[in-house]
């Protein structure tokens, strides 16, 4: 009851202020979606404690009957597991703080229309739960969908921007690629299981491990095909090298927006479909395999691109995609454990470094370019030190919440002994050196040095409202205690009495046991090389400015291809938009304007042309008519009597 | 067959009351010293709703040794033409006022010509068909010539004269070959005669060809239509809107009647005639009327293509299809007769107009005659719920079942062009800039207008009256 609770009652707040925001103005629709987000998020808490720590058993709340048709049945229903309740509370607790902070950022918004703002939050929030609670894979599908469009809503928010509709475009049209993969994963586990209901499929894995799939003349494991396609649907939702292209560009949203859904929580439904899929893709090493090459690759490339960004929420994305990453690294290795622990420490810190990202965007009077800052650490005290712990977090330094998660992926990359795992250790260790740098140069080039932004700007730089500051002082708190108090339990000793059946490994992994049992130098090593970054950026950036400069001029090539985002945006352009606009091109000055508008306009014009023939024959000379008549009576008897 | 000897004289009461009246109305006018004319066209519609009244209540049987035949059927088309005709009578008397023509003569006219079509619908005998047909036609001509001082009207009637005596013509000569050829003129007789088709002799079937020729210029069917757009055109509008209803629910009933009678049995010989009228109407009538810039004569080429779409009926030859017939030919009669009230309100300064575009804007100036106009060309284009579609809709489903698809499918196609031009009055009433406002509409033309679009609109709630009389009369033709 209480785990239904906290997931219709956004769903509510959002239809309230959604259909009567204009009616009963914004301040009233902020509180109605700010109370449901309250009482979803007691009550998503208060589940997830009676479940983990009281005596609540897991289960399925079933909601009624959505399809029967002849042997496909689909239910609504709320899974009840361990891997959906931590879900469930960590999503509306985040949501709600950040329902809190967008009332005093969206301050700034014309009188009255930000009701359709939080609206939108609020859908997003109930199609996060409706995904991550799912008990089938087409309400799973659901979800993922509702995120998809409520995202498409909440980064297209500034509708009269340009920039702000292409971003959401961009992020809707890559998320379908992806979505193709999930929806042919779906179907493909339909074919193979026959039902698409959580229960039945994982009851049923062992009988179909040596199911065969046939595709273009070639012969493959089910699960692996299956593993495969689901792992291209996560790969566009949580933005994985290949289908990462939208996420930078998400940042056109506003700054709450991308915290809480391209940080904390849509982007990381692909890592939660990963764990929840588990019994599936724990038979598929080859799959496995492969989400680990991806993710080690995007952890490695996003921190190199986030090195050289200049605008301060491109740097957090690039971030985010790299921890992502390290996600599917841990999945990638079978330690689905760490990648969930590391995606709920993440939550907090990103959600921290956005917001605080947007603290100071609203102090600076909406300015993103970290360039045209520095010196602002005395002015904004407050935002300072929640930027310093939530990048302490991300960089891993001890104890704070990511120095635990992001060490667990880590030793168990080293752990999983295996060619790709090492492939995914060493990525993973210089994404975490580089992750420190860019941590600190950011933070140096934000709150240090002379203010390079100009006069007026600078006069109006104050500290944000307690509206703001409360959730990120909140933030901080999981920011630093959440990896201290989760790692025994999601990753430790108990992590079997903690998960329960919510996540299945097969019988022969053992990872999460021989990560305890890593050398000593692996485990010191990502604190080494996170240390090494700080130190490094404060070198670059405090000490000798000149350096960075200097580098940047030497390798014009190297530095140009980082800033360039390793050319993804202009090789896609030339590989697919393009072509892409061509044809589409081709087919409407052709296809439409010749062939489809062409035939019925002929046909139009052929009746025009026929009507002024046919008129002609109206002389107005009786003779003319009495003739015709004749010659029409000829004619009919003449047909009468050939034809009778 | 049993009564054939006895007189049953009263079986056409209807027809000798309203000949009476009709003398009497001309006496009365004649000798009347002062202004006679509105007071004459009341008497006259007074005497076709007596008229009325004696043909509800009138028997049913046969008379005059055969030559006179009362039916459900019959009584179906009198009371449509009676209906017809006094609403013809009706939209002339404004008219008539202002254009100086208020003459006693034309409501006489008009009822003599009533008394023909009564005749028509109840003619059991090729003679009594002849004679009816040659009453109502008489009747026109002068009607159509009846603005004798200007040149368009009185083209017009020697035009229909003329052109009307090579069909009587034709109509005759048709008649005598059949009674040469087979023996008879009555129409049972012939239909024993001809109970088997084989024995048709190649004489007699040119006999019906010249029959249905003769008949199919009074509907103005493709190829015998040339007349029409002309006449429509000069004709003084009254006249057009009597012309473009009850004359034509008449020639329809009678040709209904000889193909299905006498001629039954031959029905797969003169059905391929009727598809190919049919499909030459449909396609003439949607086609010509697309360049056409004055109503009347765009009202001329749809009524082309109406006759076009109730010919499918006919050509189905069973009585759903002739049920689609009498179904059409009423909510055709109520769209025309609409129409028409619309067209002779389109009056600026005393002067009568009749181009399309003085129709601009017509909305803002007169919102009321605007959205009757758009309900009769709505219907006219077959859209739903109006009752255009239902006759479409009965029509193209007796063709259907009778396996006609592809009278059906053209019948379809035709109506989406014939769409073009009824839509366009619409927007160019509704869309198009506002000229100067109409004279104020008389109560007369409001009153045809108002009752037609009331039946236009609302027939498609109460349809059971009017499907079930179609379908009894339907029944004592293709029993």
């Amino acid at each position: 009851m209480l785990y239904s609770v906290a997931i219709f009652a956004p769903l509510a707040g959002s239809v309230i202020a959604g259909l009567l925001g204009r009616a009963i103005g914004e301040r009233a629709a902020q509180a109605v979606t700010i109370l449901c987000m309250l009482l979803a998020a007691a009550c998503g808490v208060t589940a997830f404690v009676q479940l983990v720590y009281g005596d609540a058993e897991p289960g399925v709340v079933s909601l009624g009957t959505w399809i029967e048709a002849g042997s496909f049945h689909v239910d609504w229903a709320l899974r009840y597991d361990t891997l959906a309740a931590v879900m469930v509370a960590m999503v509306t607790s985040v949501a709600t703080l950040i329902h809190i902070y967008s009332v005093g950022y969206m301050g700034h918004e014309p009188r009255n229309t930000t009701w359709r703002f939080f609206s939108y939050l609020s859908l997003f929030t109930f199609a996060m739960l409706m995904l991550v609670t799912a008990d089938n894979l087409v309400q799973l599908f659901f979800g993922w969908e509702g995120v998809g469009l409520a995202s498409y809503l909440l980064i297209g928010y500034w509708y009269d921007r340009p920039s702000a509709c292409a971003a959401a475009i961009k992020a809707f049209v890559v998320n379908r690629i992806g979505d193709l993969g999930f929806a042919l994963g779906i179907a493909l586990i339909y074919v193979t299981f026959g039902s698409v209901e959580f229960p039945v499929i994982f009851g049923s894995v062992g009988q179909h491990v040596n199911d065969t799939y046939h595709l273009l003349g070639a012969e493959y494991r089910s699960l692996e095909v299956i593993g495969i396609l689901l792992f291209i649907g996560a790969m566009g939702k949580s933005a994985q090298i290949g289908l990462h292209v939208w996420l930078p560009d998400a940042m056109e949203g506003p700054t709450p927006v991308s915290a809480l859904i391209h940080a904390a929580t849509m982007v990381t439904a692909g890592v939660f479909m990963m764990a929840r899929m588990s019994p599936i893709v724990e038979q598929a090493p080859d799959a496995l395999a492969f989400v680990t090459f991806i993710g080690a690759t995007t952890a490695f490339f996003a921190a190199t691109v986030g090195c050289v960004q200049n605008d301060i929420k491109r740097v957090i994305a690039y971030s985010t995609c790299s921890q992502l990453g390290y996600m599917f690294v841990a999945a990638g290795v079978g330690a689905y454990q760490a990648s969930v622990f590391h995606l709920l420490t993440h939550a907090f810190f990103k959600a921290l470094l956005f917001l605080g990202a947007g603290s100071v965007i609203h102090a600076m009077s909406d300015e993103q370019d970290m360039r045209r800052m520095g010196g602002l650490w005395k002015m904004i005290p407050l935002t300072y030190a929640m930027f310093w712990i939530g990048s302490l977090s991300l960089g891993g330094v001890f104890p704070f919440a990511g120095y635990f998660s992001k060490d667990a992926i880590i030793e168990a990359a080293w752990a999983s002994h295996t060619l790709i795992g090492h492939y995914g250790f060493w990525c993973t260790i210089i994404a975490a050196f580089l992750t420190a740098f860019y941590s600190w140069r950011l933070i140096i080039m934000t709150f240090h040095g002379k203010p390079r932004a100009d006069h007026r700007t600078m006069e109006h730089v104050h500290e944000s409202p307690a509206a703001m500051t409360v959730p990120l002082i909140l933030l901080a708190v999981g920011a630093v205690f959440a990896g201290w108090w989760f790692r025994d339990q999601l990753v430790g000793e108990d992590w079997r009495e903690f998960w329960g059946d919510s996540i299945v490994v097969a019988a022969n992994n053992h990872v999460l046991t021989d990560m305890e049992h890593v050398p000593g130098w692996v485990s010191a090593l990502p604190s080494v090389v996170g240390l090494a970054g700080i130190a490094l950026a404060y070198l670059f950036y405090m000490f000798m400015p000149a350096l960075p400069v200097r580098l940047a001029a030497t390798f014009g090539g190297v530095y140009r291809f980082l800033l360039n985002k390793w050319y993804f945006d202009e090789l896609y352009n030339f590989l697919f938009v393009r072509p892409a606009f061509a044809l589409a091109r081709g087919l409407w000055h052709v296809g439409d304007s010749r062939i489809i508008d062409g035939i019925p306009n002929g046909v139009a014009a052929m009746t025009a042309d026929g009507s002024a023939q046919i008129v002609k024959i109206q002389t107005g000379s009786i003779a003319t008519y009495a003739f015709a008549m004749l010659i029409g009576l000829v004619l009919l008897v003449g047909i009468f009597l050939l034809f009778r | 067959m049993t009564n054939w000897t006895t007189m049953n004289w009263t079986l056409a009461i209807p027809e000798i009351v309203l000949s009476c009246f009709a003398m009497a109305i001309l006496v009365f006018g004649a000798l009347w010293k002062r202004e006679s004319f509105r007071m004459c066209s009341m008497m006259a519609v007074g005497a076709l709703l007596v008229t009325a009244m004696l043909v509800v209540s009138n028997s049913s049987g046969i008379g005059y040794r055969g030559l006179f035949t009362n039916d459900s059927f019959s009584g179906f088309i009198k009371l449509l033409v009676l209906v017809s005709s006094a609403l013809g009578i009706i939209v002339s008397l404004d008219y008539a006022e202002h254009e100086n023509l208020r003459r006693f003569e034309f409501p006489v006219l008009i009822m003599l010509c009533t008394v023909g079509m009564m005749i028509m619908a109840s003619a059991s005998n090729l003679m009594t068909l002849y004679l009816g047909l040659e009453l109502q036609s008489l009747a026109i001509y002068v009607l159509a010539a009846f603005a004798r001082d200007q040149l368009r009207s009185s083209e017009a009637g020697l035009k229909y004269f003329v052109l009307g005596a090579l069909a009587s013509g034709l109509l005759l000569y048709g008649i005598s070959l059949i009674y040469g050829f087979s023996g008879s003129m009555a129409f049972d007789r012939l239909a024993t005669a001809l109970s088997d088709p084989t024995k048709a002799s190649p004489g007699l079937i040119v006999g019906i060809v010249f029959v249905i020729a003769g008949l199919a210029f009074k509907i103005s069917a493709v190829p015998f239509h040339m007349w029409t757009p002309d006449v429509y055109e000069g004709a003084p509008t009254p006249v057009t809107s009597f012309m473009g209803t009850a004359p034509k629910v008449a020639a329809m009933a009678l040709l209904v009647r000889a193909m299905a009678t006498p001629f039954g049995h031959l029905l797969p010989q003169w059905q391929q005639l009727i598809v190919l009228v049919s499909i030459a109407s449909m396609l003439l009538g949607s086609l010509a009327a697309i360049g056409q810039t004055n109503i009347k004569r765009l009202m001329a080429y749809s009524s082309i293509g109406h006759m076009g779409y109730t010919l499918i009926g006919l050509a189905a030859g069973t009585a759903v299809g002739i049920r689609g017939v009498l179904i059409y030919l009423v909510t055709y009669v109520f769209m025309n007769a609409g129409t028409f009230a619309c067209i002779i309100a389109m009056r600026r300064r005393g002067r009568m107009l009749e181009k399309v575009s003085d129709l601009s804007g017509l909305a803002k100036t007169d919102p009321g005659l605007a959205a009757a106009l758009m309900i009769f060309m709505f219907s006219m284009a077959g859209i739903p719920p109006f009752t255009g579609f239902w006759g479409k809709y009965f029509i193209f489903t007796a063709a259907v079942q009778s396996g006609l698809w592809t009278l059906a499918v053209i019948g379809v196609l035709t109506s989406v062009i014939g769409a073009y031009y009824y839509l366009r009055i619409i927007k160019v009433m509704y869309f198009d800039e506002a000229h100067e406002a109409f004279d104020p509409r008389p109560g007369s033309l409001t009153f045809v207008g108002g009752v037609s679009a009331i039946f236009t609109t609302v027939f498609f709630l109460f349809p059971a009256p009017l499907v079930g009389a179609a379908e009894a009369a339907a029944r004592v033709l293709f029993g």
